[in-house]
């Protein structure tokens, strides 16, 4: 059973004295501070002669009292007199946390702050792309400077890297839009029109399309975070006092290797999504793997596969700089670099999501 | 805190729950630590260390880089598994505790990280609420508002910085900061690791002299690990000396000084020795004059920052 300091209300020659026993120490105080803070009456002096051990906590306490009450403390121990002294020097009124105003103010303030980033950040990221291009014109002036190492280990990580996973998640994809929609044709009795189906809205759409998600997960997080820690640890600050444009050596590398491998990816996606298409047509609808194959060079316009491989370098692009930009935000604590990950990844996925229905009604004016 | 195999009167009643209060340590040595091996891979960076830290006393640690001061600082908090050895707390053995494991002891020592290691997402008064929430969940918000307010003006700071950030705060008010966390639960024993690194002279001067009253005020016995002479002029009781892998001389600077392993002589007869020797001189010298440390702190002799 714990101990728990107590006290004991008496009356005293020149008023009420309040006398405390027990240990005064953090783990025994919480009972006697509630009653000491409960007790209203005037106190004439607080007797500390019955008390054990004592730490700050209770001299705290004792000395809190004693100056709420205007009391003298009495029967203090050396050690008591001494921590008494030390929490004396050691008073303070000053608020724990910054002051929060009344919630409809905070309401009110924080939509106009969302509201005002808002433009400001597109204003931001619109100065940061300026920058990315010309710190690429920069470095096609002075192609020696160009870090031909970094691109390269950027293309590995968003491009090789992430083979397997693309081609995972295409193979399924491609495997899902054959099977349900050979359902939906069969009731016109119009199987065959699946190789159509599959052909064209993966060639065209959806393999750059799962590609830039799956990269902005991958890849525009891994900048974003990168970027960020680099921030908060000052890296980014030391590359710029020895010289180094954080922007040529961080920032292009990581933007062109995404510029260059979507559309590597993007065609590969489309490949597997293909391939997986064919698959479950040979093994359900009676569709020959090599008809099915063949029957796409036919069925299929060239213009999508360009439809296709225009789109996925903008995309890179998008996904490169969102991720880069936040990353370069970064400022304080380690909660805003989680904060300004989540922020690149929804961005990205949210833009290309956006340019890609523009992309759309866009060649289809065009007649591709 | 609740089950540790406790040998004093066994908890009964309606507060079994709540843990017996500890009473403080009585034996001579809180800290034993003995046949200490600590090895990464192929690199042995402890092998057969012995220490034994006295009660109430300022234990400075000193070592070259690498030497591994602060392996020998997290074998003893808990946070780095020793491969053989024994290390007592409080004459509790503790020895290959997990890092969260309940043990006891952690409510009764406290940390300086040399960072700080301030939560950063954490005001600094709510920073020393973290370990009194955890291990004291019963004392009313108002009182831990309290004593987290006077932590932090007791650590030297002034008192509107309870409501700051980590990143508001310049270095050396870092260092305070976490000294106040360190201090939240009233430990018996304190771990500083490196407390006035990167620090400028008067402030680091104005810790030392924090760290020494707070002390002898509180009855800490202190862990302090430092590359500082100043440091260890002006507060250390006794000196460590960490080489090959081992404890190779321990005691006051005189006594050291009469060693004649090359380190320590190296150490405490190289150039920055002599100028700390000399402003350790000077302020016992001046120490009648006044408590004004950061004064004495001004006085030293030139070149001594070279």
């Amino acid at each position: 059973m714990r101990e728990w300091a107590d006290l004991d209300v008496q009356d005293g020659a020149d008023g009420t004295i309040v006398a405390l026993s027990g240990p005064l120490v953090i783990a025994s105080i919480d009972r006697l501070d509630r009653k000491l803070r409960a007790l209203d009456q005037p106190v004439a002096a607080i007797d500390l002669s019955n008390t054990q051990d004592i730490d700050t906590v209770g001299a705290w306490t004792v000395w809190r009292f004693a100056r709420d009450h205007d009391a003298r403390i009495t029967g203090a121990s050396e050690q008591a007199s001494k921590l008494l002294e030390v929490v004396r020097g050691a008073q303070s009124d000053a608020a724990v946390a910054p002051p929060r105003g009344p919630t409809w103010i905070r309401v009110l303030g924080d939509i106009g702050i969302t509201v005002t980033n808002l433009g400001h950040g597109v204003g931001r990221i619109v100065a940061f792309l300026g920058a990315a291009v010309v710190s690429f014109g920069a470095v096609l002036l002075h192609p020696r400077r160009f870090r031909i190492r970094a691109l390269v280990r950027q293309m590995e990580l968003v491009g090789v890297n992430s083979l397997f996973i693309i081609g995972l998640m295409s193979f399924l994809v491609g495997v899902v839009i054959a099977q349900q929609g050979a359902v939906q044709l069969a009731q016109f009795g119009a199987e065959t029109l699946t190789i159509n189906l599959v052909g064209r809205i993966t060639l065209r759409e959806l393999g750059v399309l799962m590609t830039s998600i799956m990269v902005a997960g991958r890849s525009g997080s891994a900048f974003a975070a990168q970027l960020g820690t680099m921030k908060l640890t000052e890296e980014i600050d030391a590359m710029r006092t020895i010289g180094v444009s954080p922007m040529e050596a961080l920032v292009l590398p990581r933007i062109l290797a995404a510029v260059l491998m979507m559309p590597l990816l993007g065609f590969y996606a489309s490949v597997v999504a293909i391939i997986g298409g064919a698959t479950i047509s040979h093994l359900t609808l009676g569709i020959p793997f090599m008809t099915f194959l063949a029957r796409i060079q036919e069925v299929v316009p060239i213009y999508d596969l360009y439809v296709g491989l225009i789109k996925a370098p903008v995309f890179g692009l998008i996904v490169a700089l969102t991720g880069c930009y936040q990353g370069m935000q970064v400022e304080g604590n380690a909660e805003e670099v989680g904060l300004r990950t989540t922020q690149a990844v929804v961005q990205a996925i949210f833009m290309v999501i956006v340019l890609d229905a523009f992309f759309a009604v866009f060649f289809t004016e065009l007649g591709w | 805190m609740a089950g540790q195999p406790d040998d004093t009167a066994p908890a009964t009643g309606s507060d079994g729950a709540l843990a017996e209060i500890t009473p403080p340590y009585e034996g001579e040595y809180p800290i034993v630590i003995e046949g200490l091996r600590n090895a990464f891979g192929e690199h042995v960076v402890h092998d057969d260390l012995s220490l034994k830290v006295r009660r109430g006393e300022i234990l400075g640690v000193v070592g070259g880089s690498g030497t591994g001061k602060s392996v020998l600082m997290r074998s003893i908090i808990g946070l780095q598994r020793p491969q053989a050895g024994r290390i007592e707390v409080f004459g509790k053995d503790i020895t290959g505790a997990e890092p969260d494991q309940n043990i006891g002891v952690r409510s009764h020592w406290g940390v300086l990280f040399q960072g700080g290691a301030l939560f950063s997402t954490l005001t600094v008064a709510e920073n020393v609420e973290v370990p009194l929430k955890e291990f004291f969940p019963e004392l009313a918000t108002e009182l831990r508002h309290e004593i987290a307010r006077y932590k932090v003006v007791l650590t030297g700071l002034p008192a509107d910085a309870a409501s700051k950030f980590p990143s508001e705060l310049s270095g050396g008010m870092r260092k305070r900061a976490g000294l106040a966390r360190a201090l939240a639960l009233d430990p018996e024993l304190l771990f500083l690791d490196e407390p006035t690194a990167g620090l400028d002279p008067i402030g680091a001067a104005l810790l030392d002299d924090l760290i020494r009253n707070l002390t002898d005020t509180l009855g800490l016995t202190v862990f302090l690990i430092t590359h500082d002479l100043d440091t260890l002029h002006a507060i250390c009781d006794r000196v460590a000396v960490l080489a090959d892998g081992q404890v190779v001389a321990i005691g006051t600077i005189p006594e050291l000084l009469r060693s004649d392993h090359p380190w320590i002589q190296e150490y405490f007869n190289g150039p920055r020795a002599r100028a700390a020797t000399a402003t350790a001189d000077r302020r016992q010298r001046d120490g009648a004059a006044g408590p004004g440390a950061g004064g004495k702190a001004l006085d030293r002799p030139a070149g001594q920052g070279a």
